[in-house]
């Protein structure tokens, strides 16, 4: 028997197939991308799947961003600094090649121990970290590189010198940058996607997630907080607003998702390197079919069609 | 863990509840009003100056010349994609803010013009549900940058927010993007947005639309921050400045071009669209 999420998909399939998405040139590759997913997620996931794509998503082995680039590019050469005030650790950028292409590479980075996680601010990026981003947007940009975005951030850091130093701006910004870029984008979650601190650097022609990611307006913890004025509901919290990626693809919120090993990516970092790199080659050959001047137009519109009312 | 809350987009950074206050008495310096007092006086203490929070229409009223205003877009309403329910559905919040404010969401949009100088007008109202930005809130200033970039006008936003509404989850946060490749649209238009930020502009708001104005404003004491200052002191224990987040702390820091006080704000912005339009020979 289908169930609700099954037809919410197959509805979802049919609106793709008539709405040219892609330009018609590679619409068929994303049918069968879509079936596949379809075919291989036969029931929606129930509260306890949904809660341990959290769990998956947070884990301390996951892999980050560097664990990534060490297997997918080649010749890598991280930048550092943003250029007026600091070097934020928690959001790394550089260049390399890409299947043979030279790419230019933003994401979320956290430590593996208490030194490295201090150093990393758990992953949580200052404003200086946004406009390093900034900085790598426009260089990708100048040379014609596409950009590839890994994003893996509990939230932007909620801290004094944070505010003082424009958190709210730089992350506007930082989209903005993202919303005028001429070269293709893809973006993929690989861990948490936390908000504001995610979507500054998540405004991509192509968005991915990780099939153990979360993408989430607030923490189940801080929506618990609030709603149910308990942090402890926040299985509770996460089964209500559903941050698994199957749930972002029905939403429309995604275009695809990521599969990775059986037991989630941590058990087997080479796997799901294969898997990432390939959905991500993908989408970028994908992207650099469609003319440069579209590019900007669709990505926008892509957006501009989020949300449902009447 | 610190690392494990987090506050980037939500309703923490709503004002402090006034208590037992009445909503009409200066919490700066107690004096008591009646509503057509305030009304006349654009809501600012005539006592003290304090800045009273402001409803959309009077907004609307105070800075469209009068019988211009021309709303748009006053038919959408909000569904319950996620079919939220937390103490109570989100249905049931949303029939309840639209009876206690009379307004169909938290934003109202429309062209009219201020001191002769035609412009497309986005006017938040933090008394329906905080002002917070769900799907609608992101299609009615999306449609407003479209309007503007139509007749050829600025845009002047007026904003307060709480943040994204988590009611609608990621699609709330989406409407971040949507918001900026509206303003992104808009500037490719060759058209100018101005940016009124007033108490509480917060979270995902701040985070998308309003930091992107050409000219960012901000009322006196208005909270403009990421993250407000109750949740900045209890996720990192850190000693708060007496400004933390606040409209000053903001002009100091350079994240906004200048405070306005209500009464200066309608003749500052009309200088503003004068020479955003002047070029145009007009
Ligand atoms: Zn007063």
């Amino acid at each position: 028997m289908a169930t609700d999420h099954e037809l919410h998909l197959r509805d979802r399939l049919t609106r793709l197939r008539s709405l040219n998405l892609l330009g018609g040139v590679r619409l068929s590759g994303e049918l069968e991308k879509l079936q596949r997913q379809l075919d291989r997620i036969q029931t929606a996931p129930t509260d306890e799947e949904i809660w341990r794509s959290v769990e998956l998503a947070r884990h301390q082995d996951r892999p980050y961003t560097l664990d990534y680039v060490e297997r997918l590019l080649d010749d890598w050469v991280e930048l550092h600094g943003d250029r007026g005030r600091a070097d934020d650790a928690a959001l790394v950028v550089g260049l390399g090649k890409f299947n043979g292409r030279t790419i230019a590479l933003l994401g979320n980075q956290k430590g593996r121990d208490i030194k490295e996680r201090t150093h990393r601010n758990f992953g949580m990026a200052y404003p200086e970290g946004y406009r390093k981003a900034m900085r790598l947007m426009e260089l990708a940009g100048r040379h014609g590189f596409p950009l590839v975005s890994l994003v893996d951030i509990p939230g932007a850091y909620p801290g004094v010198a944070a505010e003082q130093h424009g958190q709210g701006g730089a992350i506007a910004r930082s989209q903005a940058a993202m919303a005028r870029l001429e070269v293709p984008t893809v973006a993929c979650v690989i861990g948490e996607g936390g908000s504001g601190g995610a979507i500054a650097t998540a405004l991509a022609d192509k968005v991915l997630m990780q099939e153990n990611a979360i993408y989430t307006v607030i923490s189940p913890e801080g929506c618990a907080a609030i709603l149910w004025r308990d942090a402890a509901e926040a299985k509770k919290a996460a089964a209500a607003f559903k941050p698994d990626a199957v749930h972002c693809l029905e939403l429309g919120v995604i275009d695809g998702i990521v599969p990775e090993p059986e037991a989630g990516a941590h058990t087997d970092l080479a796997e799901s390197a294969k898997l990432l790199g390939e959905s991500l080659q993908e989408a970028l050959e994908e992207l650099e079919s469609v003319p440069v001047d579209d590019l900007k137009r669709r990505r926008r519109a892509r957006f501009r069609s989020l949300g449902v009312y009447a | 863990m610190s690392s494990r809350i987090d506050v980037s987009i939500e309703h923490r950074n709503v004002p402090e509840p006034p208590g037992k206050q009445h909503p009409n008495t200066c919490p700066e310096c107690q004096s008591h009003y009646r509503d057509d007092e305030l009304e006349a006086a654009l809501w600012v203490c005539p006592h003290c100056g304090h800045h009273f929070p402001m409803r959309a229409r009077s907004r609307i009223a105070s800075l469209a010349d009068e019988g211009t205003f021309v709303e748009e877009a006053a038919e959408l309403r909000s569904e319950d994609p996620l079919h939220f329910f937390d103490l109570r559905p989100y249905t049931e919040r949303l029939a309840e803010a639209e009876m206690k404010t009379g307004l169909g969401e938290a934003m109202v949009i429309g062209h009219g013009s201020i001191d002769g100088k035609s412009c497309e007008l986005a006017v938040m109202d933090f008394s329906f549900m905080g002002g917070s930005m769900g799907s609608v809130v992101g299609e009615k200033f999306s449609r407003a940058c479209d309007s503007a970039a139509e007749r050829g006008v600025p845009l002047v936003s007026v904003t307060a927010s709480g943040g994204a509404r988590m009611q609608e989850g990621i699609l709330s946060l989406m409407q971040l993007p949507k918001t900026v490749c509206a303003v992104e649209d808009l500037h490719d238009a060759g058209q100018a947005m101005i940016s009124v930020m007033t108490h509480p502009t917060t979270a995902g708001v701040l985070a998308s639309f309003a930091s992107l104005g050409d000219v960012i404003v901000a009322e006196p004491g208005a909270l403009l921050a990421f993250t407000g200052p109750r949740v900045v002191q209890q996720t990192t224990r850190e000693k708060l400045p007496e400004d933390f987040g606040l409209a000053e702390q903001n002009l100091r820091f350079g994240h906004i071009d200048a405070i306005v006080a209500r009464p200066e704000l309608k003749p500052y912005v009309s200088r503003l669209l004068r020479l955003f339009t002047s070029r145009n020979g007009d």
